[in-house]
């Protein structure tokens, strides 16, 4: 107590942290009711590797280690991870990818609040180049295969890469529906006929849909709570709407519903909860609009045109790039300068 | 062939006339790096620099001719803005440069005996008094830069440091240690 | 109903209000002594008009305004001086100013004071003159000479805001004179209305004083005054800033640097409103204000107290209790922490708070920022303090100046809702004090260079001048052609002057050698004292002239 004010609003880092955590709650109950309970593993691991590594870091970089643990921000890029690659996943892959993210991408940038890529989504994108085998394989949904993996057959694949009897990889994973749709348009297929495939669900793929509407809900939490504002979220998912909208309208046979588009891949997580962490952002209303906007569109590119099956880490990576350039451009009028400056 | 020869002579020599033109037109008097080194330099005149005067170091360091890090009014943060101005690194002071605090010159008006020598030497007319008749620094436009004290023949002029007080104190950087344990009052 | 405008931002503290305001304004106990500091105003610092051991009568000046900006002290009661020294002050640095200490004698004894009943008939400038040596600044804390506010220029004045809206948590001194003495601040702001030629009185009180609204608005009807209107402004801290306040009541947005009076607006407090009364009506000097002791007391009250009584001894009467820790000046938001409990309350003094532990914990661990913009959410300039942060830690100040530093109000906003606990305003301070020091060192270089280039042109034309004469003289004799050829070696002149230096110094030191001072020796008590008295008054112009030329440099 030595300069005022003398008195803080009862608010801290790993309260906001707590909070995205647990808005992530029923997105994950949504994944573990289609794809079995192998994501509470992968979490767990990616917990525990990221606990780790923060504390190793800290340790290295000769700082304080116990109020940098308990603020919560290693776990909720654990899980953002977790939740970003395919739950029936080799440990290994879990644990590098975490390792990656924590050390590369947050410690050896200053830390927490230095970063300037998206930790969760340096460490998806390195896996996804390094590995990209193991990151198309996607559990099938409960339901539509032939074969269900109980919970110790999971456990089983996650830490010694053995499945039961002589069941294939193949025969339990398959590609998500944003891939299906990729390669069957690839293979002269038609939108129609594509979507009418059992693995598409209502609208977006069985899962998925779901899943993405968990994402939601915790979304609409955190906004409700005044965690995250609506810049972000809403200038994402309308620009990505729009721009897909659009050419569906042109094109209907090549290009996939907008809400197709809403619903499956990690759009939702992206626009509520990666987009958003305030640390790799704009912060000014107008730039989270334009960094937003330009993610949208560049993570239905990624999505149409490029090489990958979902857009949203790549687009998050190179809008982070902008964001201090957006940041210098859109620094709003202060009081009393609204004509001047 | 011929065409794109005739075509690159042309651009050639418009874009000469347009630099001759320039040149010309907006010509600039005098050096105007001498001139910004300047404004940064503190002007105490003090000639610690090995220089006569602040105008004379700036141009020798505009000419090359001497470094940044012989200015020790300036302090750091005036090697940090000559190197920012200049494109430089940064340099610190040599080992045998002292930094004083920020001083006056006080003249202990018992012992002066009027000889107006300090007042010749004073590079900023601070000093008034008149042959035989008492002198005296006024403080507020004496640089300190200790050019009187030599040329004193009774040693009456000592530097009287500017101590803090409400008036040209700061509020200090924050200090704070990352764990509460170690936090101590700043 | 009048519209309201808004201001962006704003936080909602825990108000702490009505532990103060249960009681009425109660006489603070004459002290036993006073601390008077003589530089309790912005501007220069007043010259003291006593002597150490003079009688004073209460109200009589004893420090004269000095300089176009500056205000008269005077003294808060009847009793002896007993020193005029260098004392701690209620400043944050805790550093000595000058200061007049008195030894109340209780008697209370007024100056014959000099009313004006018909105050309307009194030419402006009379009245304007008067305030200034009445010692009447701004109560709501910048204590702004207020004479030098109640003068329009040429602007027309739209709006006069009376400022009785007192956001701050803990603060109720403008609450509790609102609510007793609510028909004289009306008069004042008449007044201050008249001195502006201005068209309407706004008064702005935050809704959670409705005892206060309503006592002002009974004034109001009860005064018969015309163009003044009582407005309730929603309760959201800084809503009591002078800019947020202007804005909330006309809409108009006063940025830095920019004089609200150019855009037609002006602005004081209900305090000053109260003080300049007094002072034009009943002739008082501002010698007292109301100060809200509140915090670890053991009965929070408002207290009418005497400029320069020790807080230690007000805080007394309020109870001191058990576990204080420290006092801070004004109120929890933006006051400041006192180094010393000895110093005197100045006119600034709106509120002492008994700190403890249990009241302001100690502050938390600070976490590095995570770009959150809570801050920027709150912030009523509007500002990224996240962006001023960043580059008033890392020392880069014409970066912060570029994110318009100066225009922060240091509400502490940011630092009330930061989830990292930064001191971010302690920031701000650091880099604007440091912005100053530069700048007034930058002005004092730009001073030397200009006399030193003067100093070089001057020695330049006096060299051309005698080398002209010479040169001249030369001609002259060439002409007569007796010119005898001077023998004298060129170092001539030199050695002259050393000659004459070191006769000039034998001179002196077989002076001193040979004459005594007649009368240093067999001295009679009185002429001792005499000498002493003499000495000491030396002593203090040294000082007050080292005052004067800080207060030059601080400009």
């Amino acid at each position: 107590m030595a300069f005022s004010p003398f008195i803080t609003k009862p608010s801290s880092v790993s309260e906001i942290m707590l909070q995205v955590l647990f808005a992530l709650i029923p997105g994950i109950l949504f994944y573990v009711w289609f794809y079995g309970p192998a994501i509470l593993v992968s979490m767990l691991l990616a917990s525990l590797t990221a606990l780790a590594t923060e504390a190793l870091m800290l340790k290295l970089r000769n700082r304080p280690v116990a109020p940098f643990l308990k603020d919560n921000s290693a776990l909720l890029t654990a899980w953002l991870l977790a939740l970003s690659i395919p739950p029936l996943a080799p440990w290994w892959l879990v644990v590098v990818g975490t390792m990656f993210a924590i050390s590369i991408s947050k410690h050896l940038y200053g830390g927490l609040g230095n970063n300037p890529f998206n930790p969760a989504m340096v460490g998806y994108a390195v896996l996804i180049i390094s590995f990209p085998s193991y990151m198309t394989h996607w559990l099938t949904p409960d339901g539509l295969g032939d074969i269900t993996l109980g919970f110790s057959d999971q456990l089983n694949y996650i830490f010694h890469g053995i499945l039961p009897g002589d069941i294939k990889l193949d025969a339990v994973t398959m590609a998500t529906p944003l891939d299906t749709l990729k390669t069957q348009l690839h293979m002269n297929g038609q939108m129609k006929t594509i979507l009418d495939m059992p693995i598409y669900g209502h609208f977006a793929g069985v899962g998925s849909e779901w899943v993405s509407f968990g994402f939601l809900l915790g979304g609409l939490y955190l906004f409700f709570r005044r965690i995250i504002s609506w810049h972000i979220p809403v200038a994402f998912l309308v620009t990505l709407f729009a721009v897909s909208g659009a050419l569906h309208l042109v094109d209907p046979s090549r290009y996939a519903p907008p809400l197709f588009h809403w619903f499956s891949g990690a759009a939702m997580l992206g626009a509520f909860f990666i987009l958003t962490d305030p640390v790799t952002s704009p912060t000014t209303p107008k730039g989270r609009m334009i960094f937003a906007c330009g993610a949208g569109l560049l993570t239905f590119l990624i999505r149409v045109y490029g090489g990958f099956p979902d857009g949203v880490a790549f687009a998050t990576l190179l809008m982070n790039i902008s964001v201090p350039l957006i940041d210098a451009w859109t620094q709003p009028a202060v009081f009393g300068r609204k004509d001047r400056s | 062939m011929f065409s794109a020869l005739l075509a690159m002579a042309a651009i050639a020599i418009t874009l000469g006339a347009v630099l001759g033109f320039a040149a010309i037109r907006f010509r600039v008097e005098g050096n105007p790096l001498v001139d910004k080194i300047d404004a940064v330099l503190p002007q105490t005149q003090c000639g610690q620099c090995g220089y006569p005067g602040c105008k004379p170091y700036a141009t020798a360091i505009a000419e090359g001719a001497a470094d940044i890090n012989q200015c020790p009014p300036g302090g750091e943060e005036g090697i940090r803005k000559l190197a920012d101005l200049l494109g430089m690194e940064f340099k610190p002071f040599g080992s045998s440069t002292v930094t004083k605090p920020k001083a006056v010159a006080r003249i202990d008006e018992s012992t002066c005996i009027g000889c107006t020598l300090c007042i010749q030497a004073c590079p900023v007319d601070a000093i008034v008094g008149a042959a035989k008749q008492m002198h005296t620094v006024i403080a507020a436009e004496c640089t300190g830069c200790e050019l009187c004290l030599p040329p004193c023949p009774v040693d009456c002029i000592s530097m009287v440091s500017i101590e803090e007080s409400t008036g040209n104190w700061k509020w200090k950087y924050p200090v704070y240690a990352l764990t509460p344990s170690q936090t101590a009052a700043p | 109903m009048r519209k309201l405008y808004t201001f962006h931002g704003g936080v909602h503290p825990a108000t702490c209000k009505t532990q103060s305001t249960g009681k009425p304004i109660a006489k603070a106990k004459l002290p036993s002594k006073l601390i008077i500091p003589l530089h309790q105003h912005v501007g220069h610092s007043a010259r003291p008009v006593v002597e150490v051991g003079e009688r004073v009568q209460k109200g009589q000046l004893i420090g004269r305004a000095d300089g176009h900006v500056s205000s008269a002290v005077h003294a808060s009661t009847s009793g002896t001086v007993t020193a005029i020294d260098m004392q701690p002050v209620a400043h944050p640095s805790g550093l000595p100013e000058l200061c007049i200490t008195l030894i109340p004698d209780g008697l209370e004894e007024w100056l014959e004071l000099e009313p004006i009943d018909d105050w309307q008939s009194v030419p402006h400038t009379e009245l304007r003159h008067r305030l200034r040596n009445a010692g009447v600044v701004g109560l709501g804390g910048a204590v702004f000479p207020s004479d030098m506010k109640l003068y329009a220029h040429k602007h027309k004045i739209k709006t006069l805001v009376i400022n009785g809206a007192e956001c701050e948590p803990y603060i109720t001194c403008d609450d509790l004179l609102m609510r007793e003495r609510a028909a004289e601040i009306l008069a004042g702001a008449e007044l201050m209305r008249t001195l502006l030629y201005a068209d309407e009185v706004l008064i702005g009180i935050e809704d959670n004083k409705p005892e206060a609204i309503h006592a002002m608005r009974s004034a109001v009807i009860a005064g018969k005054h015309a163009n003044m209107e009582i407005v309730a402004v929603p309760t959201i801290y800084p809503g009591g800033g002078a800019k947020q306040l202007i804005r909330v009541l006309t809409g108009i947005e006063v940025a830095a640097g920019v004089r609200s009076t150019d855009l037609g607006v002006q602005c004081f407090n209900v305090g000053t409103a109260y003080s300049a009364w007094r002072a034009i009506r009943f002739g008082e000097p501002l010698i007292s204000r109301i100060v809200t002791v509140t915090g670890n007391v053991a009965s929070p009250q408002n207290l009418e107290t005497l400029i320069g009584t020790p807080i230690i001894e007000l805080v007394a009467q309020a109870g001191a209790l058990q576990g204080t820790n420290g006092y801070i000046m004004g109120g929890p938001m933006m006051g400041v922490l006192l180094p010393s409990d000895q110093a005197g309350v100045i006119k600034a003094t709106n509120c002492i708070i008994a700190a403890s532990d249990q009241l302001f914990p100690p502050p938390k661990t600070v976490l590095p920022c995570i770009r959150c913009t809570r801050c920027a959410d709150v912030c009523p300039a509007q500002l990224q303090p996240q962006d001023l942060y960043w580059h008033a830690r890392a020392k880069n100040f014409t970066k912060a100046e570029e994110y318009h530093l100066f225009d922060c109000i240091e509400c502490g906003a940011c630092s009330y809702v930061c989830p990292s606990n930064i001191p971010l305003v302690q920031y701000y301070r650091f880099a604007k004090s440091e912005i100053w020091a530069q700048q007034a060192s930058q002005k004092a270089a730009n001073a030397a260079r200009e006399r030193h280039e003067f100093r070089e042109s001057r020695l330049e034309r006096e060299k051309r001048e005698k080398a002209e004469k010479l040169a001249a003289k030369e001609k002259a004799a060439t002409k007569s052609e007796a010119a005898p050829v001077s023998d004298k070696p060129d170092t001539g002149p030199v050695d002259e002057t050393q000659r004459k230096i070191q006769a000039a110094i034998d001179h002196a030191r077989a002076q001193a050698a040979t004459i005594k001072p007649k009368n240093t020796e067999q001295l009679t008590p009185q002429q001792l004292a005499e000498i002493a008295d003499i000495e000491a008054r030396r002593a203090r112009i040294r000082e007050i002239a080292q005052a004067s030329t800080d207060t030059h440099t601080r400009e």
